[in-house]
């Protein structure tokens, strides 16, 4: 009863939707697939990671390089964008083992800075400084294009995407993640092997973001380093922090409150008076915005929008 | 010659802004990282003392300067506080909260054009020469001074001062210290503000000498290598940490690509993260109660 009526909910939307809805729908979902890898890593495992928009843009790149170089076909760049983020995610979660906390998150802001380097520079050397632009790629024989198509495509991966989580969440590994980020010590006395589950939990995350970064790449058709500034990261961070920690469904309520909170401030600064005064100064509002929402939702509700629904549950007498 | 005054006048600047970074983690263990953004805000703060205070460079400058020390002060009473007893991890995010906001307040008030407070102040900045052809512009000699002044100020109030050995106390043990009867609300306070005051006259320099528009964080943000590699913990530290940063970093863009100047420290941080990521001069038992 349920999977019809959730599949009807899905699947009818973009048949009525304008094209910019449908767009919007997109962006909303490929933020939500870094959202959920970034809520493995930091709200289940506990590692801090500034450096999301850093494994996008490798995601994305290798996709990029790889279409360009050797014409490389949907089936060979996407896993080849996993494996480069896993790789990524290998070695800059190395650090993580020795060290903790604070530490990792300049570790992770490194990485950020080394892969966009990385990428500038393949733009200026092989002469596509405004960026690389990627064809369409095909499926099954199929050219998967245009807004609709693509809503689909990104609703299937950000099912998978959670599916996979939520196994890997509520099975040991999950289990494992939650005990070192609550004592990684007493973790450790239970018999849990801190070092391999942190990597772990490092290695996974970075794959799917990176995979995230190549259907990014895929579905705008072109790739630039401008498309992946550290704001990018902290926006997955606010997802997270908005959303809840260690929820998984309150990732992607982050990513749905994070990537229409831009277009509500727009239209709420459309509104007031003397309009075109403010609109060299809309990308200050949300930086201003953002980090006021975060703010609140770390000093009031830690627990997020994931707690308030908890919340809500419990006031209408049902156990949450 | 020219390379080492270059190196000298960098490593100043990391410094100056690595003594904040060290000061909030040796106090508090808490990793500032909306630093960059306290630092650009003093040095907007400037402009608007120049615009409207005095158009006397040294009130200007002190103005701002207290001004910046001020807002390290509501920062922490207002904001970081409230985050005692939650997890590092959240008051790290807080403070990068702090951060996008600030460059957006920032964007807003001053707008994101490039500014030059050297103008407003009708301040000279004229190249010296100092020795056997090295040059150096007028202000990068006075940052050189300030950062000397700053540290030889920093090292004396935490040896010498009944507070600055209040701070010490705070920063090695939190609960002993409270129990002593150390307000350790003041100390992390004041710590704050000492921290943004000499983040803020970094900026202040920075912007006296070569302009001012709202990526300057960048700068703010490539000085935390300098603070990790000499150990978070050490004032000494950072300024070796500095010198070594700086020396790298000026070699490589000279003898290989300038636009390795933004990833540079961060390759320098990577490396020590994992050969030694307590740092050069850090205390290795810090790690384990972060």
């Amino acid at each position: 009863m349920v999977l019809p009526l959730w599949a009807a909910v899905v699947a009818l939307p973009p048949f009525f939707a304008s094209p910019f809805l449908v767009d919007l729908a997109c962006q909303f979902l490929l933020a939500s697939i870094g959202a959920l890898s970034l809520m493995i890593l930091t709200g289940i495992a506990g590692q801090i990671s500034l450096g999301h928009a850093g494994l996008m843009a490798a995601g994305a790149f290798t996709t990029g390089i790889l279409f360009r170089e050797f014409s490389a076909p949907f089936w060979i760049t996407l896993p080849a964008s996993g494996l480069a983020g896993a790789a990524l995610g290998f070695i800059f979660g190395l650090p993580s083992l020795r060290v903790r906390g604070v530490y990792l998150a300049v570790s992770t802001l490194a990485l950020h800075f080394v892969v966009l380097y990385g990428g500038a520079e393949y733009e200026v050397k092989r002469g596509y400084s405004s960026g690389i632009l990627i064809d369409p790629p095909v499926l099954f024989g199929y050219e998967i294009y245009g807004g609709r198509t693509w809503y689909f495509v990104l609703v299937a991966a950000l099912s998978l995407a959670y599916l996979l989580c939520w196994r890997l969440v509520h099975a040991r590994t999950g289990r494992a993640w939650l005990a070192l980020h609550a004592h990684p010590t007493v973790a450790s006395a239970l018999g849990i092997n801190v070092a391999r589950f942190k990597l772990l939990a490092f290695v996974f995350s970075s794959s799917i973001t990176a995979i995230a970064g190549a259907l990014f790449a895929y579905y705008r058709g072109f790739v630039s380093v401008e498309a992946f500034s550290i704001f990018v990261s902290i926006q997955y961070i606010a997802m997270v922090i908005i959303g809840g920690m260690g929820s998984l469904a309150g990732a992607i309520c982050g990513a749905f409150f994070v990537v229409l909170m831009p277009y509500a401030i727009e239209a709420a600064l459309d509104l007031l008076p003397g309009a075109d005064l403010y609109a060299g100064s809309v990308f200050a509002v949300n930086y201003a915005a953002f980090g006021a929402v975060m703010i609140a939702f770390l000093l009031f509700k830690p627990s997020g929008l994931a707690g308030m629904w908890g919340d809500l549950r419990m006031r209408f007498g049902r156990r949450p | 010659m020219q390379l080492a005054v270059n190196v000298v006048v960098l490593a100043s600047i990391y410094a100056l802004i690595s003594c904040g970074y060290v000061l909030i983690y040796k106090v508090s263990r808490v990793l500032n990282l909306a630093h960059g953004e306290l630092m650009m805000l003093g040095a907007y703060l400037l402009l608007t003392t120049a615009a409207s205070v005095s158009s006397n460079p040294a009130v200007a400058l002190a103005v701002a300067a207290l001004l910046s020390l001020s807002v390290g002060v509501l920062v922490y009473l207002m904001l970081m506080r409230r985050m005692t007893g939650e997890s590092v991890l959240a008051a790290v995010l807080t403070t990068i909260a702090l951060g996008i906001l600030i460059r957006g307040l920032v964007t807003l008030i001053w707008s994101a054009q490039q500014q030059y407070p050297a103008a407003a102040l009708k301040v000279a900045n004229p190249s010296v020469e100092i020795f056997l052809g090295a040059r150096i512009s007028l202000m990068s000699l006075f940052l050189v001074a300030t950062c000397a002044v700053v540290y030889s100020a920093l090292f004396a109030f935490l040896k010498l001062t009944r507070w600055g050995i209040r701070m010490r106390a705070a920063g090695q043990n939190t609960l002993l210290a409270g129990q002593r009867g150390i307000n350790l609300g003041g100390i992390y306070a004041m710590t704050w503000g000492i921290s943004t005051f000499t983040g803020a006259l970094a900026g202040m320099l920075i912007a006296l000498d070569s302009g001012l528009n709202n990526s300057m964080m960048m700068i703010g943000l490539k000085a935390f290598p300098a603070a990790l590699v000499g150990g978070l913990d050490s004032l000494f530290g950072a300024v070796i940490g500095s010198l070594i940063v700086s020396f790298i970093e000026v070699t490589l863009i000279q003898h290989v690509d300038p636009l390795l100047s933004d990833v540079v420290p961060f390759l320098i941080l990577i490396a020590m993260l994992i050969v030694r990521p307590w740092g050069i001069f850090g205390s290795r038992e810090e790690l384990d109660r972060v």
